[in-house]
């Protein structure tokens, strides 16, 4: 009897320490989680649809389909991060609220951030890479499908692992960039750590990937006759941020692993006692961050310049300028970084300099917002959503970027520096410049990946409620900040004179809540009521995307566009209604595509399994993990079987289907 | 200029006359590239040098060992269209040099250590 009690009670404490415990919170979110997960599998057995799921999606190389997983990801992890910053807000509304304890707030934090910028931020801009890049390029699919695949299910299953530890474990809490020595084994005991490692770690790999996917995809699969003065505009953002990608995200990989290196096997690469230099970490992360806030906001420049363009019926003023401005902000971006750490003592000359460099990249940004003004002068302007979240953007990021000019003033961020004038700034160029951006981006391109368009009205709801929130928010939050409110506090006192302002800006946070409600609830509607695109071009728009069905068949062009132009599909239709001939189209031919493949799920879960087994120091369940990943590669590697060709028939047919003669 | 092979791109291999290397090649590559590790290894661990020495060893077996990876795996030399690789050889170079110059400048001046 006793030796089972024993067993049960190890049993127990087993779980009571693999499980988090001890918050109302944390059962509510175990108890959805498990709802969630029963309804989903209960739903595609009922259905019959493990199958479809299989074929059509897990195993899909397709690009527009994997670009509809990232932003499905995304937008579900917008909600989560959403929550964390609502919980956030709540605590702070009043002085000595007794919401979330000091601890909770610290996870909630540190989640809300790593979730934003790495599991929201970065993979919606992937899915609307994925969606648009290659029909903009007139080409049939990335360079590299099958990378594709794998660097989508990579994110997945990193963000999985990240996003499991605040109910298995417990969350990392040591702010979203992991400064040690809080982040070391000493101050951070908990396994919050590792998952905080291990999930962006294999995340991270994904996005490398991406990076070289679509930098080989823009230089080699250009439509013949698109020169590079013919590229579009957003694709040539996304070039300069994959650019960027390609030299941040290496370094990131290196600063993590090193740290890992310290947890687990005791290196003092950052421990100051083992002669490490905590300092070093600084200096290596912000080599990453930096480039990293431009590698998110550069796609939605791009998303601006095409709507600005499209909607005002006018070539994009400047062009040349913009791809300058753009590829120059992504080398520049690079020699910032310590604007980060001004006040981290390295000395007046270092400072001097970095100050200097962040002023010189003020200045591409101004040149591109006069491009868009510009652009729209004269022009014939329709105010759709996608057009009104771009002129939101451009008073917002002005402002935002008024007041990150005065953070790199260095002696006066000694003052600014981590108070909730920082936090009020970086949200107003996140909010107002990144998310804005993929949202114009996400309305305009929503047709062609779905074949039906979201309701305009409740759009505009949304996005005057967003808005208003999003002023109301983060206004307040300027001027508590210049009264002395440091960021990642979890309780102030009345004594302050901090609680009006707060009480406004939590106000505002809700309002944008509300916003995003109205979003799911325009795309609902829309899906229920929509009105199909039966054009494949509703918009009017310019560029080579629009000149196909919506949504693209599965080999996007029928026939490989030829390129004469700049904004090419704008000016057929010029010369189609000036009377002249359209274009002549070369004979139809077979299609040469990529097949599906099951490798990029299963090797992704086997990174998932090693990162899992690591974070635990469970050896047992990483080695597995390893093989797993050395046998996909193997079988990868043997596997001629890898393409098909569509025939004509089935060309034709489809096309027919989506009203066009061949 | 830009091309489109109606193939997308994806899986031709074979065919476009690029060489890859012999495997002899791949063998000198990966044998230098491991004497390259082994020696900063043990010139630490078993403290051949002194100290000023041993940053410099370790910095010239670094530089080698990137030559090695560029010219044995890389193929630097083989690749047609010799402006991209130009391009990208300079930029990583820049980047290389931002990282380790950039670094070392600044945890000179960094008073809190
Ligand atoms: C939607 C409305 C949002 C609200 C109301 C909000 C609110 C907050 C709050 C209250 C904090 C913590 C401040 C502190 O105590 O230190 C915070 C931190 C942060 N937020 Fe947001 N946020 C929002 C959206 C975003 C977005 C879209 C991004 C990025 C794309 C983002 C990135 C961050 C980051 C990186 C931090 C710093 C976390 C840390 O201190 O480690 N936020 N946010
Ligand atoms: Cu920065």
């Amino acid at each position: 009897m006793r030796g089972e009690a024993s067993v049960i009670d190890q049993i127990k404490d087993f779980a009571s320490w693999f499980f988090v415990s001890g918050d109302p919170l944390i059962y509510g979110a175990d108890v959805a989680i498990a709802l969630t997960t029963a309804a989903i599998i209960f739903v595609l057995s009922y259905f019959g649809k493990w199958g479809w799921l299989w074929r059509e999606w897990l195993t899909t190389v397709d690009h527009k389909r994997v670009g509809i997983m990232y932003i499905i990801a995304a937008l579900l992890m917008l909600f989560r991060g959403g929550v964390d910053a609502l919980m956030m807000r709540t605590q702070l509304v009043f002085p000595d609220m007794k919401f979330l304890s000091p601890e909770h707030y610290n996870e909630v934090f540190t989640t809300h951030g790593v979730i934003m910028i790495l599991f929201m931020a970065m993979p919606l801009m992937f899915g609307l890479f994925n969606i648009a890049v290659p029909l903009q390029l007139g080409a049939r699919d990335v360079a590299f499908p099958f990378l594709n695949s794998l660097s989508f299910w990579l994110f997945f299953f990193g963000a999985m692992l990240f996003n499991m530890s605040f109910v298995i474990g417990g969350s990392p809490n040591g702010g979203w960039l992991s400064y040690p020595p809080l982040s070391e084994l000493t101050g951070s005991p908990g396994v919050g750590e590792d998952f905080y490692i291990w999930g962006i770690q294999v995340s991270g790999i994904g996005s490398l990937m991406t990076g070289i996917n679509f930098i080989v995809t823009i230089v080699k699969m250009r439509a013949p006759g698109m020169t590079w003065s013919r590229v579009p505009i957003f694709t040539w953002s996304v070039l300069s941020s994959c650019i960027a990608i390609i030299v941040a995200f290496p370094v990131l990989t290196v600063t993590l692993a090193l740290l890992f290196l310290d947890r687990f096997l005791g290196a003092h690469f950052f421990t100051m006692d083992g002669g490490g230099n905590a300092m070093m970490y600084v200096n290596l992360i912000w080599m990453w961050g930096h480039p990293e806030v431009y590698i998110v906001v550069l796609p939605a420049f791009g998303i601006y310049s095409e709507v600005v363009a499209t909607f005002s019926k006018k070539r994009l003023f400047g062009y040349g300028s913009m791809v300058f401005a753009m590829l120059s902000i992504s080398i520049m971006a690079y020699f910032t970084w310590l604007h980060h750490f001004f006040t981290m003592g390295s000395g007046a000359n270092v400072n001097i300099f970095f100050a200097i460099s962040t002023m010189i990249i003020a200045i591409p940004t101004g040149v591109k917002i006069f491009n868009w003004l510009f652009t729209m002068f004269r022009g014939r302007i329709s105010f759709t959503t996608p057009m009104m979240w771009t002129l939101a953007f451009i008073p917002c990021f002005v402002v935002g970027g008024m007041t990150g000019v005065m953070l790199s003033v260095a002696p006066a961020d000694f003052q600014f520096h981590n108070s909730y004038f920082l936090i009020a700034h970086f949200h107003q160029v996140l909010i107002g410049g990144v998310a804005f951006g993929y949202f114009a981006g996400l309305y305009y391109w929503w047709p062609k990946m779905f074949g039906f368009k979201l309701n305009e009205t409740i759009g505009k709801w949304a996005f005057w409620i967003w808005n208003i929130g999003f002023y109301v928010c983060f206004m307040p939050q300027y001027v508590v900040g210049l009264d002395g409110m440091t960021r990642r506090i979890n309780s102030y006192g009345w004594d302050t004179g901090w609680w009006a302002m707060n009480f406004t800006s939590t106000i505002g946070g809700f309002l944008m809540g509300i916003g995003f409600l109205f979003q799911v609830w325009q795309i609902a509607h829309s899906i229920k009521f929509m009105e199909k695109d039966t054009t494949g071009d509703p918009w009017g728009a310019r560029t080579l995307e629009w000149s196909i069905p919506s949504p693209a068949p599965l080999y996007n062009f029928a026939t490989t566009p030829l390129v004469t132009d700049r904004d090419d599909w704008w000016e057929e239709k010029e010369r189609i209604a000036a009377g002249k001939m359209p274009k002549e189209k070369p004979k139809l031919e077979p299609i040469h595509m990529p097949k599906n493949s099951p490798i990029p799920f299963i090797q992704s879960i086997c990174w998932f399994t090693v990162g899992f087994g690591l974070v635990f120091h469970w050896l047992w369940i990483a080695i597995p993990g390893f093989v797993g990943i050395a046998l996909t590669l193997l079988a990868h590697s043997f596997n001629y079987d890898t393409d098909y060709y569509i025939p004509v028939d089935e060309i034709r047919q489809t096309e027919a289907k989506a009203g066009r003669g061949v | 200029m830009a091309q489109n092979h109606t193939i997308g791109g994806h899986g031709s291999h074979g065919g476009h006359g690029e060489h890859h290397g012999s495997l002899g090649e791949y063998v000198i590559g990966f044998i230098l590239s491991i004497v390259l590790t082994v020696i900063p290894i043990l010139a630490v661990v078993d403290d051949w040098f002194g100290k000023t020495a041993t940053i410099a060893v370790l910095l010239i077996t670094a530089a080698l060992q990137f030559a090695v990876q560029l010219l044995f795996f890389m193929h630097l030399r083989e690749e047609k269209g010799p402006r991209y690789n130009l391009v990208t050889l300079i930029l990583g170079l820049i980047v290389v040099v931002v990282v380790v110059y950039g670094s070392i400048w600044i945890m000179d001046h960094n008073k809190m250590y």
